[in-house]
Order: C-alpha cells, then sequence, then structure tokens
C-alpha cells in the first residue's frame, strides 16, 4: 500500500500531481466564477421577480422556470454547440460558465424571491413611514435580513455548482474530473484516482458548508 | 441572424427522440424505488443505538451528498470491474448509481419526515396496542410517506434531469440522442431547442401530476 514503485498509486500521483493540481485550480477558478455571477443575477433575479414591473416579472419567471425545469447537462451543451452558431468565438469555458451561471442564477433569483417575500410587510411598511426611498428600502431594511434567510439554500447551491462543474468535463474542459480520467487513461489506476478525487470534492463542499454553518451561528444573534 | 430553422431531422429523429425520453423516466423511477428503499435502511440506522452504525450511515450520506454524481457514475461503472463485478452492464451500472445518490437524499428527506411526525400519532398507535413493528409499519410508515410526498417528488423531478447524464457512459437516452442527431445533421439549434422543450415538458407534466396526487394524499395536522 505505501510503496513507492512505478504503478502503485503513491508513485503515480506524484508523477500527476501537476495535472491534477491544475485540475483542481480550475475546478475552484469555475466554481467561484459560476457562484458569482449565478449570486449577481440571482440578486438582480429575484429583486426583479418580486418588485419588477409585470412585463419583466413574465420574462424573468419563463427564464427561472424554463432554466429548472432542463438538465443542467443539456444547458451546457446547448450553450457550447449554440453560442459557436452566432458567430461567437468561444471556448469550452466561457460556454460552461455561461451555462453554470445562468442555471445557478436562475435558482438563486428564485430563493432570493422566497427570502424577500418571507420578511413580515410590517418591515417595508416602517421603511416607507420613516420616508425611505424604494433602494433605501432594500438597502438598510429589507436585504440584511433577507440575506441571513438566504445563507442556507445559499450553501447548498454554492455546493451543487462546485459539483455541477464536473459536467464541464463532457465538454472537454480539463477541470478535476477530467484531469484525474486524462491520470487514470495512462496508469489504469480507476479505483484510486477516483477515489482520490471524489474524497477531494467531498472535502472541498464539506468544507464551505462548515464554513457556511460557521458564518450562520456567528450571525445567529442578529434577529430582527 | 442569418441562422436558417429546419426542423426535418428533428421530424425524422423524432421516435428516437422519444424512446430516449422514456428510457430517462424509466431509469429515475426505478432508481427511484431503490432509493426509496435505501433511504428508509439508512433514516432508521441513523435512529439506532449502535454508534458505529450510526457514524457508517452519517458517513455514506455525507460522503455521496458532496460527490459529484458524474464521478460517481464513473467510478461504478469503470471501478466495479476492477473489483471483480463484471456483470453490471451500462444501465445496471447507472441504476445502481443513481440509486445510492437518491438513497443519500432520500435518507435525509426521510429522517426530517420521521422527525416531524406528530407525537399523538405514536400515542394512538400505543393506545390501541400495536406493537412496536406495527406501529411502524401501519402508522408510522404511511404518515411518514404522506408528510413526505412533496419532497419525492421534487427528487423524482430531479432524478429525471439527472438521467441526462447517463449520456456520459453512452446511454441511449434523449440527452445522448440529441448530441448524435446534432453530431450528424449539425442543425444545433433545432436539436437542442427540442430536447429542452421535451425535458421542460416532462418535468412540468410530472409536477403536475404528483401536485394532484399530493393534494389527495395530504395530511390533515
Amino acid at each position: 500500500m505505501f510503496s513507492f514503485e512505478p504503478g502503485s498509486f503513491l508513485f503515480e500521483i506524484w508523477v500527476a500531481r501537476n495535472g491534477l493540481l491544475a485540475g483542481l485550480a480550475a475546478t475552484a477558478r469555475l466554481s467561484a466564477l459560476t457562484i458569482a455571477l449565478g449570486s449577481l443575477i440571482g440578486l438582480l433575479g429575484g429583486i426583479g421577480l418580486t418588485y419588477g414591473p409585470w412585463p419583466l416579472r413574465i420574462l424573468l419567471r419563463a427564464y427561472v422556470d424554463a432554466v429548472r425545469g432542463i438538465p443542467v447537462l443539456v444547458l451546457i451543451l446547448f450553450s457550447y454547440y449554440g453560442l459557436a452558431l452566432l458567430g461567437i468565438q468561444i471556448s469550452p469555458f466561457t460556454a460552461g460558465v455561461v451555462a453554470l451561471g445562468g442555471f445557478c442564477g436562475a435558482h438563486m433569483s428564485e430563493t432570493v424571491r422566497g427570502a424577500i417575500e418571507s420578511l413580515p410587510a410590517g418591515q417595508a411598511e416602517a421603511g416607507k413611514a420613516i420616508g425611505l426611498t424604494f433602494w433605501q428600502r432594500l438597502r438598510y431594511v429589507l436585504l440584511p435580513q433577507a440575506i441571513r434567510r438566504l445563507l442556507p439554500p445559499w450553501v447548498n447551491t454554492a455546493v451543487e455548482m462546485v459539483k455541477g462543474t464536473t459536467l464541464l468535463s463532457i465538454i472537454g474542459v480539463v477541470e478535476l474530473l477530467l484531469a484525474t480520467q486524462q491520470t487514470i487513461a495512462r496508469n489504469y489506476l480507476v479505483l484510486q484516482f477516483y477515489f482520490a478525487a471524489g474524497a477531494l470534492y467531498v472535502l472541498f463542499n464539506f468544507a464551505i458548508s462548515q464554513l457556511g454553518a460557521l458564518i450562520e451561528r456567528r450571525t445567529a444573534h442578529f434577529h430582527y | 441572424m442569418t441562422y436558417q430553422f429546419n426542423f426535418d431531422v428533428i421530424f425524422r429523429n423524432f421516435d428516437k427522440m422519444l424512446d430516449g425520453l422514456w428510457l430517462g423516466l424509466w431509469l429515475a423511477a426505478l432508481s427511484l424505488a431503490i432509493g426509496v428503499v435505501i433511504g428508509l435502511l439508512v433514516a432508521y440506522a441513523r435512529q439506532s443505538r449502535l454508534a458505529g452504525l450510526r457514524w457508517a450511515v452519517w458517513t455514506y450520506v455525507e460522503f455521496i451528498r458532496n460527490c459529484p454524481i458524474l464521478l460517481l457514475i464513473f467510478f461504478v461503472y469503470f471501478g466495479l470491474p476492477e473489483l471483480g463485478i463484471f456483470f453490471l452492464g451500462k444501465i445496471e451500472s447507472f441504476i445502481l448509481t443513481l440509486s445510492i445518490y437518491a438513497g443519500a437524499y432520500l435518507s435525509e428527506v426521510f429522517r426530517a419526515g420521521l422527525a416531524s411526525m406528530p407525537a399523538r400519532y405514536v400515542e394512538a398507535a400505543k393506545a390501541v396496542g400495536l406493537r412496536p413493528v406495527q406501529r411502524q409499519v401501519y402508522v408510522i410508515l404511511p404518515v411518514m410517506f404522506r408528510i413526505t410526498l412533496p419532497s419525492l417528488s421534487n427528487n423524482l423531478i430531479s432524478l429525471f434531469k439527472d438521467t441526462s447524464l447517463a449520456a456520459a457512459i453512452a446511454i441511449p437516452e434523449l440527452t445522448f440522442v440529441t448530441r448524435q442527431i446534432n453530431a450528424n445533421t449539425f442543425r444545433v439549434m433545432e436539436s437542442w431547442l427540442t430536447a429542452s422543450a421535451l425535458y421542460l415538458v416532462t418535468c412540468y407534466a410530472i409536477a403536475w401530476l404528483l401536485r394532484r396526487v399530493e393534494r389527495r394524499y395530504a395530511v390533515i395536522r
């Protein structure tokens, strides 16, 4: 088990370390980009779904409901093959970020809408009563409270997105899963390398969940 | 945009796409059925008095829930033969993976269902003299299934969407078929729009059907 002969797991993982670390870095970069893009879309989309004029609400509703009813893989393949048609020179990386970010955004929009709507109506009314404008109410009254309710589903979505980046291996983005597969293609240590990659993902996601839980505990005293 | 839509190839291949869709539905339904059994066992194991068992199933649930499903699919499909398990075909191995995956998620659903069981149901069952096993089979499980029905239907829908990943190991379900049509004919927009529409319609049809079932069996608390 702990031998360092050529063909042993430890030797092979040492040989493949650069590729695997590059894959891990790509996974981290992809996850960060999609979660950031998704959160931005989600924040704007959620506000739009709650307070927007009806044409905007219908558009956003169509976007959110359509994206939530289509498998992510189909979105990724669609964006990969489809965006190229529009004459955009697009790399698999960008196509993947667009698809995953759009997917994440739809889920986040729904979460943000739910969080804002779950606030007691008295909060918005009190804001109005002291003469705050709409954006001031959002900025100082509603969003700070909504964010606390948002945190647990936000962390869940973040974990889903980290897991979702593996689907980009199908369109050829060399992230951790594809880097692992390339390594396996060289040394045939199927079980060991898949297990190692899986353990890395679990560690990564577990860290995110624990961080979320920590922030939640730290902010638990904010009772409005 | 100068793209000319031409749905001819889609019409010619539409029966293949429908076959793929049907296969996906089957994969999801079978995995849900096996997943429910796994989920129930795990939910009960987490209430066990044996700390080792509790810890083991906790590890299973956390590992599976934090691991990408695509990686699990590859692990089972390419890895099990290494362990000398050769009798699983593509479809069996995919169903196995999806069931294990669903089991972890469903165990959490059932755990919440068991935890939210109103105490008066258990008390009533005790009062009419049911033994512990009878209490579980005749009272707690039926009520728990009715409480968790909304989560179960959400899980079925997301499992159905996850069957698209079977394309990665060349199971001819809708995504795989669409990708083939796309590669053979270059009708990019038509093929993916049709696939998306089929998935959307199916998801909302399942959701609509299950909402009706839920209303029919809602627990009056």
